[in-house]
C-alpha cells in the first residue's frame, strides 16, 4: 500500500530532521569560551519602530572588530552575535533563547529597550547567564539581590529628575514650577524623580503639570497654558521633536522661565540648532556624555579617538549621532570587563568582575565621570553634571552629582 | 474526495510525530514549535474569516493582544490559574468580535480591511491608557507555568503539549464546523452573498458569527502566547503582527485548514532564515521569499500540496485498464 509507505517515509523523515536539530553534547566546562574565542550575544532593533537605535548594535560590532584586529582579549577573539528583535518582546525572547541555548554565548550584552529586556529578565537569571549593561534608562535593572545576573548601564531617568530638583531647591527656592511631560513611563519616571527630589516643598512649588501623547502633532497649547500659570521655572520632559517645538514656542510668546531640559533632548544637532541657538540660550540640562555635536570637544582626546575609530571601522555611521558614541563607550566597558576577568571566563567570574569596576574612565564620558560598581550596586554610571547653554555650547557648572553617594 | 480513512491516518501520524518531538529536540526548538502552533491557531481564526467567509481583516493582532492581556491580567491581578484564563479569553474575544462584526457588516472588502486596521493601530495605545490594569508600556511580567501533578516534564515541554492539545481541539472543531451546513453557508456568502440570501441564509448573522469565532480563535492564541512568552507589553502587539498573520493565512493557503499550520511555519521560520542569509537587508530577503511563494504556489502551500496530490492520483487512475486509451497511458509506472 503506497499510502502507508508514504506515511512511514514522512515519519522517518521527520524523525531524522528532529535528531539533526538536537545540539551536539557540549564537552567544555566554560560555556561560550574556547582557547581562541569568546561568544558575546546581543539583540538590537535593526527593523521596526525603534530602528533608529539599531546603530548602537552596529557600532558595538565595529568596536569588537577593532579589538579582534588588535589581537583580541588575552589571545581570544570576540565572536559577537547580534540578532534583530524589531523591538518586539516575543521576538527578543526567541532570539535570546537562541543565543543562550543554541549559540551558547558566554554573556548577553546591551540588549536594547525596556520592554524587550523586561521579557527576558527572569529567564536570564534562571539560566544564570550574565545580562550585562542593558540599554535602557529604567530603574529596575539595579536589583542585585533579586536579579544577580542583570546589570544596567546608563544613569536612570529618576536620578536625573532628582538632580534638577536639587538645583531648583538650591537656586530657585521660591519659584513657581511648571512641568511638561510625555505621558508614558519615560515621562513619568522623570516626573517621579523630580517630585521625589523636591519632597514636601514640591506641593507648594509646582503650579502646573501638562502632559502630551507621543502621537500628538503639537504641544503649543500646553506651552501657552504653562506660561499663563505664571510659572517661573519650566521642567521640560520631552523627546527631541517636541523639545524643539517647546523651546521655539516659549521663545515666540515671550515666556522666559528658568528652563530645565531633559538629557534625552540635549543634542545640539537635533534639538538646539533646529530650535534656534538664540532661543536655546540659558537652557539647563544634566549630562554624563560628551555631546558629539558640541564644538567644545573638537580638540578633546577622547572625542578625536572616537572620530578616528568611526572613520576606520564604521564609516557608514553618522558622526552627529550620539548613539554611535554611546555604543562605543559601552563596548569599551565590556572589553574592559572581559580583560579584567583574565583567564577565568566562567559566567560567575565575568559577573563578579562586572560587579567590581573601580573608577573606570571611558573616552566619551564627561571628564570626571567614572564607572563604578560593587556587589550591591549594579548601576554603573550614576554621576551627571549640570550644564547651561551659552548660545554656542554647553557650559558645565557646579560639581558632579553622584546619586549613589547621596542616597 | 472519496474515503476519509487515509486522511485520518495522516492526521494521526502527524500527531504522533508531534507527540514524540518534545523528547527529541532541544528546548529552544520546542519553544519555536510552540510558537508555530500558537500562530497556527490565530491564522486558522483569520482564515475562517478571510478564506472561508471572504471578509478581510488587517486587525487580528488586536484580538491576539486582547486574548493575551485578558489572560495576563487574570493571572497577574487575581492569581487565576492560566488554564482558566484561556477559555475566558476566547469567550471575551468571541463577544467583542461579534459586536465588532455587527457594524462591520456595512463595510465590504477594502473598507472592512481599513476598519480592522484602525483597530490594530488603536489597541497598543489603549493598552497604555489603562495603566493600572495593563502595566502601561512596561507591560506585565508573568511566570511560566510548569507541569502539574508531578508530571516529569519541564515547562517548555509542558507548554508545548498544552498548546498542541488546544490546537488539536480547535482544529477539530473548525473542521466540523466548516464541513457541515454552517460551513457551506459561510462559503456561499463569500462566493455570492445575494444567492446565499436567496437560499435562506441569514447573511448578517452568519457574518457577525464568523467574525466572533475568528476573534475567539485568535484570542485563544494570544492567551497561550502570554504564558509561552511569560510577558505582555504593547510593543508585542504592534501593527506588524496583524500583517504577519495575514501573510501566514495567504501563504499557507486561504480556505484551507491545514494551510494555517503551513502558514504558521512560514511566519515563524522564514524571517529567521532571511536574517541568516543577509544581516543587512533581512526584510528584502523575506520579500523575495514572499514573491517566490506567491508565484510558485498561487493557492498557498496547502493548495500546492492538494494540486500535487490530485495530479499523482490522476496519473494512477490513468493507468487502470478503463482509462488505458488516455494520453497518460504511456507514463512510466511509479510506486
Amino acid at each position: 500500500m503506497t499510502f502507508t509507505r508514504r506515511c512511514m517515509s514522512l515519519l522517518l523523515g521527520t524523525a531524522l530532521l528532529a535528531t539533526a536539530l538536537v545540539p551536539a553534547a557540549d564537552a567544555q566546562t566554560v560555556v561560550g569560551v574556547t582557547a581562541t574565542e569568546i561568544k558575546v550575544g546581543n539583540t538590537n532593533p535593526y527593523s521596526g519602530p525603534a530602528s533608529a537605535y539599531g546603530t548602537i548594535g552596529k557600532v558595538i560590532g565595529a568596536y569588537f572588530k577593532k579589538v579582534n584586529e588588535e589581537g583580541g582579549i588575552n589571545g581570544r577573539k570576540i565572536n559577537y552575535i547580534t540578532y534583530d528583535d524589531g523591538y518586539s518582546p516575543p521576538k527578543t525572547v526567541e532570539m535570546v533563547r537562541k543565543l543562550v541555548e543554541q549559540d551558547q554565548v558566554a554573556v548577553l550584552f546591551q540588549t536594547l529597550g525596556t520592554p524587550p529586556n523586561s521579557a527576558i529578565h527572569k529567564y536570564m537569571n534562571q539560566q544564570k547567564v550574565p545580562h550585562l549593561f542593558v540599554a535602557t534608562g529604567a530603574t529596575k535593572w539595579n536589583d542585585p539581590k533579586n536579579f544577580p545576573w542583570t546589570m544596567g548601564y546608563q544613569p536612570n531617568y529618576q536620578t536625573e529628575g532628582r538632580i534638577y530638583a536639587g538645583d531648583v531647591l538650591k537656586n530657585h527656592p521660591n519659584a513657581k514650577v511648571g512641568i511638561l511631560y510625555q505621558n508614558d513611563d519615560y515621562g513619568k519616571d522623570y516626573l517621579k524623580g523630580f517630585e521625589d527630589g523636591l519632597g514636601e516643598a514640591g506641593k507648594k512649588l509646582i503650579v502646573m503639570k501638562q502632559s502630551y501623547e507621543v502621537t500628538d502633532p503639537t504641544i503649543d497649547s500646553q506651552i501657552v497654558n504653562l506660561k499663563n500659570s505664571g510659572a517661573t521655572v519650566f521642567f521640560n520632559i520631552t523627546i527631541p521633536k517636541f523639545a524643539v517645538q517647546a523651546i521655539k514656542k516659549a521663545h515666540d510668546i515671550g515666556w522666559k522661565p528658568v528652563h530645565y531640559l531633559n538629557n534625552v533632548s540635549s543634542s545640539l544637532g537635533t534639538v538646539l540648532k533646529p530650535a534656534g541657538f538664540e532661543a536655546s540660550k540659558g537652557l539647563i540640562t544634566a549630562l554624563y556624555m560628551k555631546e558629539v555635536t558640541d564644538p567644545q570637544w573638537r580638540n578633546d582626546k577622547g572625542f578625536q579617538e572616537w572620530v578616528a575609530f568611526m572613520k576606520k571601522y564604521y564609516p557608514e555611521g553618522a558622526l552627529d549621532q550620539q548613539e554611535n558614541a554611546y555604543g562605543y563607550n559601552v563596548a569599551i566597558l565590556m572589553t574592559h570587563v572581559l580583560k579584567q576577568a583574565g583567564n577565568d571566563l566562567s559566567r560567575e567570574n565575568i559577573m563578579r568582575q562586572a560587579a567590581n569596576l573601580k573608577n573606570v574612565e571611558l573616552p566619551m564620558l564627561l571628564p570626571g565621570i567614572k564607572v563604578n560598581t560593587s556587589p550591591t550596586d549594579f548601576a554603573p554610571i550614576e554621576q551627571e553634571q549640570l550644564a547651561r547653554f551659552n548660545g554656542e555650547k554647553w557650559d558645565l557648572y557646579g560639581e558632579i552629582f553622584d546619586a549613589f553617594r547621596r542616597q | 474526495m472519496g474515503s476519509r480513512a487515509p486522511r485520518v491516518l495522516l492526521v494521526l501520524a502527524i500527531l504522533a510525530v508531534a507527540c514524540v518531538l518534545p523528547f527529541t529536540v532541544s528546548n529552544f526548538r520546542l519553544f519555536q514549535f510552540t510558537q508555530v502552533y500558537i500562530y497556527a491557531i490565530a491564522i486558522l481564526g483569520l482564515n475562517m474569516l478571510t478564506g472561508y467567509n471572504g471578509q478581510f481583516s488587517l486587525g487580528h493582532g488586536a484580538f491576539y493582544a486582547m486574548g493575551a492581556y485578558v489572560s495576563a491580567i487574570m493571572m497577574d491581578k487575581w492569581n487565576i490559574h492560566y488554564a482558566w484564563t484561556i477559555p475566558v479569553a476566547g469567550v471575551l474575544c468571541l463577544i467583542v468580535g461579534f459586536l465588532f462584526g455587527l457594524p462591520a457588516l456595512r463595510l465590504e472588502g477594502l473598507y472592512l480591511a481599513l476598519a480592522t486596521f484602525s483597530l490594530a493601530l488603536a489597541v497598543p495605545q489603549i493598552l497604555k491608557y489603562f495603566e493600572h490594569w495593563t502595566g502601561g508600556s512596561q507591560g506585565l511580567v508573568l511566570s511560566k507555568p510548569g507541569a502539574p501533578f508531578g508530571i516529569k516534564l519541564n515547562p517548555d515541554q509542558w507548554l508545548y503539549f498544552v498548546t498542541l492539545a488546544v490546537m488539536a481541539l480547535l482544529f477539530w472543531l473548525s473542521a466540523n464546523l466548516l464541513r457541515g451546513r454552517v460551513g457551506r453557508a459561510i462559503v456561499a456568502i463569500r462566493d455570492n452573498h445575494i444567492a446565499a440570501e436567496a437560499m435562506g441564509v441569514n447573511t448578517s448573522l452568519y457574518k457577525s458569527l464568523v467574525f466572533g469565532v475568528s476573534a475567539a480563535y485568535t484570542g485563544v492564541a494570544g492567551a497561550l502566547s502570554a504564558s509561552a512568552i511569560a510577558y505582555v507589553a504593547p510593543d508585542s502587539f504592534n501593527i506588524f503582527l496583524s500583517i504577519t498573520l495575514l501573510i501566514g493565512a495567504v501563504i499557507g493557503g486561504l480556505a484551507s485548514i491545514s494551510g494555517a499550520v503551513f502558514g504558521a511555519f512560514f511566519i515563524q521560520f522564514v524571517p529567521n532564515w532571511a536574517q541568516d542569509i543577509s544581516k543587512a537587508a533581512p526584510w528584502a530577503i523575506f520579500g523575495i521569499f514572499l514573491i517566490v511563494f506567491m508565484y510558485v504556489m498561487p493557492f498557498g502551500i496547502a493548495g500546492a500540496i492538494r494540486l500535487l496530490w490530485i495530479r499523482t492520483r490522476r496519473s494512477r487512475v490513468a493507468l487502470t485498464p478503463e482509462a488505458r486509451d488516455t494520453a497518460h497511458s504511456q507514463a512510466p509506472r511509479t510506486t
